[in-house]
């Protein structure tokens, strides 16, 4: 046995590499939410928020089209992903025994790390080349990017669903898929909107699958099946200008507006699903 | 007195392992009936066939026959789930659903099954509240959580929560042993005033509580009926040489 102060010692030093490590994991991400708040607030104006894109280099306009696209095309994905990843997580979270439920989760597994590109390139193929460049092709795949996040949370946020409560709704006369679907999802929603949150963020800022399927313009919205422009588009192509000085406080100034969607749908989908007695 | 459930020739198997053996005994209607035993013997398993949740668990089997009123509740026509309406249930931990109130937790299965009527749930939760000894400890705080409540009084709120869809007949699984003995006291009392409405079943792995409440006992060893009567007489003159070991402390 060593003594006191030796094991004291060995403490001190394990708290303080835990700390270290803290720190050297919060540098990259306060620099990026400062970097993003000192250079985008500045470019921030009515004009910004609410007119059409102007050609590269040109002064004046704003980014407006990008934020409509952006957001009705991860409404749309949500719209089409939600419901399917919420119901695919129970399958597998209700016969979890199944032979086509350990299929399913293993493709889902699969699917979950499919490089958002190649997610592109098949909204490309299927869609692109017959209908052309549209909100829809967008929206499915970012829709199929969803899936398995929101599929993987519901199932994991449901198996904590304690089977006592399970057991009791059942006791009480209740049909099975009547409980599945009252008690036992209100049981694990919170977990739930997680996902759906962790998901929603995550295509909010994909770029790969977009460039392929809704090409990006300069236009207001002007149907489901037309292409049209998204933030992250617009970063990339603004932060690739030639004409710095125009552009790239445009790009700082969408990051930001686009950070700041994916904290409001966080903070309302947190405040949706808050637990009634914590 | 008649005989509101009849088990005959009952057998359950979880897999391949057989945890109820051939039982069959015939249950009074009005009076309590304890199970005994000790751990592992089946006791659980056989209040579990009564309502039909035993099949709940993946792989099992039930065979033979449990007649309420006479018709049986596997019969090819039944569904599980009417059965669960006239045979209510309390388990052995407290479980209140926890994102609900008092309220709804009481009103929970009449919620779920689609009644609405507010005057006609705000009566039947005063009723069930009541009939579970907690009215008067809740009714001023009707929309707390019902996970706040201590573990005797969740006990209780999941009695009434049992008492509100009106079943004929209440199982309860141990409902006293996550609780202290002033709570299991109480829930102890109220058995025996439920008893004068309902049939009531309960397991327990305290003798001292099957002989303080019940009317009648059965003993049952390694999935088998030992013995079965009334209590008076198992716990004064068991005919089973087991039964007598059992109650005197001998193992177990």
């Amino acid at each position: 046995m060593r003594s006191y102060s030796f094991r004291k010692l060995d403490n001190r030093i394990m708290i303080s590499l835990a700390y270290a490590a803290l720190i050297i994991a919060l540098i990259p991400l306060a620099s990026i939410l400062i970097e993003t708040v000192g250079r985008g607030l500045s470019a921030i104006s009515f004009s910004l928020l609410f007119e059409e894109i102007p050609p590269l280099g040109q002064p004046g306009g704003g980014i407006g089209p990008a934020i409509q696209g952006t957001l009705i095309v991860v409404a749309l994905a949500s719209i089409m992903g939600i419901p399917i990843g919420v119901f695919s997580g129970i399958y597998l979270a209700e016969f979890r025994q199944s032979r086509l439920a350990s299929v399913a989760r293993f493709l889902n597994d699969v699917l979950t790390n499919v490089p958002s590109i190649v997610l592109g390139i098949f909204g490309w193929t299927l869609i692109v080349v017959v209908i052309g460049w549209s909100v829809i092709a967008g929206a499915i795949a970012l829709a199929i990017m969803m899936i398995p996040i929101v599929t993987r949370t519901t199932e994991e946020a449901i198996k904590l669903v304690p089977i006592t409560i399970r057991e009791a709704a059942i006791a009480l006369g209740v049909p099975q898929w009547k409980t599945t679907l009252t008690v036992v999802l209100g049981s694990a929603k919170k977990g739930i909107a997680t996902g759906i949150l962790l998901a929603v963020a995550r295509i909010s800022g994909e770029t790969a699958p977009l460039l392929l399927t809704i090409l990006g313009n300069r236009f207001w919205f002007s149907g489901f099946t037309q292409p049209t422009a998204a933030l992250p588009l617009a970063i990339f192509n603004f932060s690739q200008s030639p004409f710095r000085t125009v552009d790239l406080p445009r790009a700082w100034g969408a990051s930001l507006i686009l950070i700041f969607i994916v904290l409001v749908i966080n903070i309302i989908v947190r405040y949706a699903t808050r637990e009634k007695y914590g | 007195m008649s005989y509101k459930i009849e088990i005959q020739n009952l057998s359950a198997w979880f897999g391949s392992k057989q945890v109820l053996q051939d039982i069959t005994m015939k249950i009074k209607e009005n009076v309590v009936t304890a199970i005994i035993g000790p751990s592992g013997c089946g006791k659980t398993t056989l209040i579990r066939c009564l309502n039909r949740m035993h099949e709940l668990t993946p792989k099992t089997k039930v065979t033979g026959k449990v007649l309420l009123d006479g018709e049986d509740i596997y019969g090819e026509n039944i569904d599980p789930v009417t059965v669960r309406r006239r045979i209510g249930m309390v388990f052995q931990k407290p479980n209140p659903f926890p994102m609900m109130s008092i309220y709804d937790n009481t009103a929970a299965g009449l919620k779920l099954n689609g009644i609405t009527d507010k005057k006609r749930l705000d009566k039947i939760v005063e009723k069930s509240l009541r009939s579970a000894h907690l009215w008067d400890e809740v009714k001023l705080e009707l929309g707390k959580s019902g996970a706040s409540l201590s573990g005797g009084q969740q006990q209780r709120l999941c009695i009434a929560r049992a008492l509100a869809i009106e079943p004929e007949v209440i199982l309860m699984d141990e409902p006293t042993s996550a609780l202290d003995p002033t709570a299991a006291a109480k829930i102890e009392q109220l058995i025996r005033i439920l008893a004068e409405d309902y049939t009531v079943v309960i397991v327990t792995h305290n003798m001292q509580q099957a002989a303080r409440v019940s009317d009648f006992t059965a003993f049952l060893y390694l999935g088998k009926l030992v013995e079965y009567g009334s209590t008076k007489d198992i716990f004064e003159n068991p005919k089973s040489e087991l039964t007598e070991k059992y109650i005197t402390g001998e193992f177990g």
